[in-house]
């Protein structure tokens, strides 16, 4: 249970991150909050020579507001986030982020690294994909921004290129009106979720302007119920829910693991849905 | 590649200095090169919480940091919690309500239930018990650790 050698870098600046990901290619990893890539290191699922330690590179523990979205860098601790008044602007992401771990695990946890770490089943790779964020991303040729539609590809694989780092997420804000809820099932609190779903919708009287609906747990990446997000503005807001949590549900193919079956993941799928759409329903009648 | 780094660190209020392999986590570092081996190691993959220490007055799993990830950083362990070499409110509860049996988890438990009670003085037993959830106990089945995080949660807002 102890973690093979590694030699350990630590630039102050993302042009030296960026270099010494150049320098070492697949060799090196970027290490951020650590509390993915210690536990995958220590059971000696992955080896690195290199790691690239981004905490001390100042650029990238920032949050800032723009007036249509919020900019969180790659190294915001997930408990400071939690804090933070420009992330309370986007309420899904305020939501999602205490169903992280434990706080322990928060305390050292970063935004940019769970994104980056793309596990389907953890909360923030879904609040990304459910917003339509930009994930900011730094290489050799400058900065490029990736729509979260396009950046998860498969479980802990995304649309960075080698030698690219997740620099920061641009979550955008939306309007008066609008309301989220975030719904998990997991044996025990903090547990990777089985199942769970994230919802938006904005109302304007009982029409529905702008509805998400991601789930996550139910395939290799979170996943976006599009025909759902439709049947829900198409229905308004007193829809039936149970079948818009069957519309979410229908194309899924979820995976049979020790923690669930895939019939079960199934099963629940469609409620979770719900519960997710009625909180979002009822903060924004609020 | 098995070269080992300086790493500075205030230790429970000690500066500290240790050459160590980058690859050393801050719980091995904690007890095999400072010898405080009051912080233990059971999963040494995060999941059971027994490593908690505090890094900057933060609780974090010792066994998901590099010590050289804490270079500079300020450590609080379990046998900084009571720095007079009494009791703490929160240790003095864990004995009152009977919050161990084997003891393995109780330096965890400790410093979790310290750190979430330090920025949140008036929890309600929920709060308590979500709080507590990251530390796993096999013996007590968690009711003596909850009543000791309400006693010292309680007591520590009566004397402040």
């Amino acid at each position: 249970m102890k973690p093979s050698q590694f030699q350990h870098h630590a630039p102050e600046r993302v042009d030296e991150v960026v270099a010494l990901l150049a320098e070492y290619g697949d060799d090196a990893k970027v290490l951020a909050g650590g509390q993915s890539l210690i536990p995958i290191m220590a059971l000696r699922m992955a080896t690195y020579p290199h790691l690239v330690d981004i905490a001390r590179v100042p650029d990238l523990s920032k949050i800032s507001a723009t007036p249509n979205a919020v900019r969180v860098g790659a190294m915001v601790r997930q408990s400071h986030a939690e804090r933070d008044a420009a992330v309370a602007t986007v309420p899904l992401l305020a939501k999602a982020l205490p169903h992280i771990g434990h706080f322990q695990i928060r305390n050292r946890g970063t935004v940019g690294g769970s994104i980056a770490h793309a596990d389907p089943a953890s909360e923030l790779p879904a609040v990304a994909l459910a917003l339509d964020a930009r994930i900011e991303a730094t290489g050799p040729g400058g900065v490029r921004f990736i729509d979260a539609s396009e950046f998860f590809l498969s479980t802990w694989q995304t649309a960075l290129d080698d030698g690219e780092i997740l620099s920061a997420v641009e979550f955008p804000v939306w309007g008066a009106g609008s309301g989220f809820g975030v719904e998990e099932i997991a044996r025990r609190k903090g547990d990777f979720a089985l199942v769970g779903a994230l919802a938006g919708v904005t109302l304007d009287g009982d029409r529905v302007t702008r509805a998400c609906i991601t789930m996550i747990g139910v395939g290799s990446t979170p996943v976006r119920c599009h025909e759902a997000e439709a049947a829900l503005i198409a229905g308004g807001a007193n829809a039936d829910l149970d079948e818009i949590g069957r519309i979410a549900a229908a194309p899924l193919t979820p995976t049979h693991d020790v923690h669930a079956s895939a019939a079960y993941r199934k099963h629940v799928s469609p409620a979770i849905v719900r519960r997710a759409l009625t909180a979002a329903l009822k903060e924004a009648r609020s | 590649m098995n070269d080992r780094t300086r790493v500075r660190l205030t230790v429970n209020g000690h500066a500290e200095q240790v050459e160590v392999e980058p690859r050393a986590i801050l719980a091995d570092v904690l007890r095999d090169n400072l010898g405080l081996t009051g912080t233990h190691l059971a999963c040494e993959h995060g999941v059971c919480g027994a490593c908690t220490v505090l890094i900057d007055g933060e609780a974090a799993r010792s066994c998901l940091v590099f010590a050289v990830q804490a270079e500079g950083a300020s450590i609080t362990t379990v046998e900084g919690i009571a720095p007079d070499g009494g009791l703490s409110p929160v240790q003095e509860a864990m004995r009152d309500c009977h919050g161990l049996q084997c003891g393995f988890c109780t330096p965890g438990i400790v410093v979790s239930m310290t750190a979430y009670l330090n920025t949140h003085p008036n929890p309600s037993d929920a709060d308590l018990k979500e709080a507590m959830s990251g530390n796993l106990c096999r013996c007590t089945g968690y009711q003596g650790i909850l009543a000791a995080a309400r006693q010292a949660a309680d007591r520590m807002n009566a004397s402040s």
